[in-house]
């Protein structure tokens, strides 16, 4: 195990490096001149210089990517902008309320996308087999941003159904006030038993969970199909089946179980995928997480929030890919051996 | 399709592409429309009712008119026809697709036919810079890159193209390695071929066939990419008809002209829809190994 586990991490690393050095490029290197938007358009040469130093564009490439990189490192991801707050600071806050949302997304993705990948796989060719494999095709081609106007439009406009803005009602925050603990109102009114805000916050969820559950929930749908399909070929499934079990039990104790590691594999990489699609979806439903908050980065050009949460982001995504490599290599011995 | 099918093909004579269609229905389907949409797209301004529209044209008269037989998609709040107007962003959302996947071809596929067949340090390095670029969900480094550019559709191409190449230096490099260790590259070693001619003339065109496959898959999602940066501001601007800036326009107003964000967005879920049948439809066909598309 332990040699996998060093291997494993140092290349992690060397890809955090890298993610970190790429985003030096994006807020430093592409924009031309940095100290120029920083001092606006009417200043001085000597007010242009000044700026330079001020921020260390005058020192030669390599040390401004050291200093970037210490900077990421011990915390000082720059000044947004528009909240002229720490960014780090903004992302923590901005945080929760996203890994709410798309932790809500992922449960709904899975518990969809895995009862119809099997459904497809039992009966393929077969009607429920095309049925799924179109829905998901549906999802992973379904731009979100428009797919939470047209919600809103259905479910809120004409049917008046469920609430399209913000996590909870606000008017709760007087009759019952809810304590936070870790900023995810679901958790924070479960936690302390607030039942109103807890249903409250619930049918706020709905629709923009259901949103950012699109496309995870194509993507897991086709994976459980390809990899029940993949496994139903291999020699012990055969072997089951010679040996008379019923259909049923070959699918749930023989086909299923080694279908499942890929499975969680891709989750853990449309996690981060459906973080990215929050930019698309929060703003409209007015969810004030790290996707409104970048929207609204992008909006007004604020550099350093943009790469800060492009930064957070990727980060997210290079540890989740660690982790599933380390979980899956201790649940299956094969995979240290490549 | 299924892996019946596959062997069904591949035991049959070598058919035409009549009957390799006819056998995948949704396939055909997939290729049909794909078809009628890149003809809708160069046809464009014989088909269009207003042309004009297309543009920075005002018709202060006919402003928020819904839809009707003389405009069939309604008008928008300068009364420009919606219908010339996403007829149009066809152009553009196809032409955006294509020109990402040409360059991420261009510059991927040699450097990962590079990497395979040679190997050692170059195939390091190579790998280890394209795991830094799939380290970022592709909407996200394109925004990043976009948003520090001038917005524009041609920028927005750029933001998009950056992030869309290592995919293809991956999947060559990957093909090229397996063709690299087959019996007729060493033959072409032994009969004193160079190097050169080696990875163009044989490693190359053997590696070719997931590239396309992939390169029919990921039309929809460089469309899907182009129109959220659009949606956000960073893509294509006023008066360009593009189908996400198009959505972000209509939102203020989408409440009571639903018509100004539905028809825009629904052209992007069918073309999107469309080009992601027809890449699995021929991965299916192809390319039978590779069942499972990129997350």
């Amino acid at each position: 195990m332990t040699p996998f586990l060093v291997r494993r991490t140092a290349h992690g690393l060397v890809v955090v490096a890298g993610v970190v050095i790429l985003t030096f490029v994006i807020a430093r290197v592409v924009p031309g001149d940095p100290a120029s938007s920083w001092v606006g358009p009417h200043a001085s040469a000597a007010q242009l210089r000044a700026a330079r130093h001020t921020l260390g564009l005058d020192r030669p490439l390599p040390v401004q990517i050291w200093r970037y990189f210490r900077g990421v490192v011990t915390g000082d991801w720059g000044v947004a902008i528009t909240t002229h707050r720490p960014v780090l600071s903004d992302l923590g806050t901005r945080a929760p309320a996203s890994l709410e949302l798309v932790g809500a997304a992922l449960l709904l993705a899975l518990a969809a996308g895995v009862p119809a990948g099997l459904l497809a796989a039992r009966w393929r060719g077969a009607a429920p087999d095309l049925l799924v494999r179109l829905a998901a095709v549906f999802g992973v081609s379904m731009p979100s941003f428009w797919f939470a106007l047209i919600l809103q439009l259905v479910f809120f406009q004409r049917l008046h159904l469920l609430p399209v803005s913000g996590q909870y009602d606000p008017a709760l925050d007087t009759t019952h006030p809810l304590s936070t603990h870790v900023h995810m109102p679901l958790v924070d009114s479960l936690v302390s038993g607030n039942w109103p805000v807890f249903t409250s916050a619930l049918t706020h969820l709905v629709l923009p969970a259901i949103v950012v559950a699109a496309y995870p929930g194509g993507i897991i749908a086709r994976m459980v199909r390809a990899a029940v399909l993949d496994t139903l070929g291999e020699d012990h499934v055969r072997m089951v089946r010679a040996l008379g079990f019923a259909e049923r039990t070959v699918f749930a104790r023989y086909a299923l179980k080694p279908a499942l590691n890929p499975v969680v594999s891709v989750t853990a990489l449309v996690f981060a995928y459906s973080l990215a699609n929050t930019f698309l979806v929060e703003a409209i439903f007015d969810w004030g997480g790290l996707g409104s908050y970048a929207a609204a980065a992008i909006q007004s050009l604020d550099t350093p929030a943009i790469v800060g949460v492009t930064l957070f982001i990727a980060l997210v995504y290079v540890a989740a890919n660690l982790a599933v490599d380390i979980a899956q290599a201790a649940l299956d011995p094969r995979i240290k051996l490549r | 399709m299924s892996d019946t099918v596959l062997v069904d093909s591949d035991l049959a004579p070598p058919g035409s592409v009549v009957t390799l269609l006819r056998r995948n229905p949704l396939l055909a389907a997939a290729a049909a429309l794909g078809l009628l949409l890149v003809l809708l797209a160069l046809f464009a301004p014989l088909i269009a009712p207003h042309p004009a529209d297309a543009g920075s044209a005002t018709h202060p008269l006919d402003t928020f008119l819904p839809p009707s037989l003389h405009h069939l998609f309604g008008t928008d709040p300068v009364g420009r026809d919606m219908f010339s107007r996403v007829l149009y962003g066809t152009r553009i959302s196809l032409a955006v697709a294509a020109v990402v996947i040409a360059l991420s071809i261009v510059v991927g596929v040699p450097l990962g036919v590079a990497a395979g067949a040679l190997g050692g340090v170059v195939d390091t390095v190579l790998m280890r810079i394209t795991d830094i670029f799939l380290a970022f969900p592709a909407l996200l480094l394109a925004l990043a890159f976009a948003s520090v550019l001038t917005p524009s559709v041609t920028n927005a191409t750029i933001a998009i193209s950056v992030t869309w190449w290592p995919w293809y230096a991956r999947l060559a490099r990957g093909q090229a390695a397996s063709v690299a260790g087959r019996p007729f590259i060493a033959s072409c070693r032994a009969l004193g071929l160079s190097p050169a001619r080696t990875l163009l003339r044989h490693v190359l065109p053997n590696s070719l066939t997931p590239i396309i496959v992939q390169a029919s898959a990921d039309v929809g999602g460089v469309i899907l990419t182009a129109a959220a940066l659009s949606f956000l501001g960073v893509g294509a601007q006023d008066p360009t008809p593009e189908w996400g800036l198009l959505v972000n326009q209509g939102q203020a107003y989408f409440t009571t002209q639903w018509w100004l964000v539905t028809f825009p967005g629904a052209a992007i879920l069918l073309t999107a829809l469309v080009f992601n049948l027809l890449g699995d439809g021929l991965r299916d066909v192809l390319d039978p190994r590779r069942v499972v598309g990129r997350a």
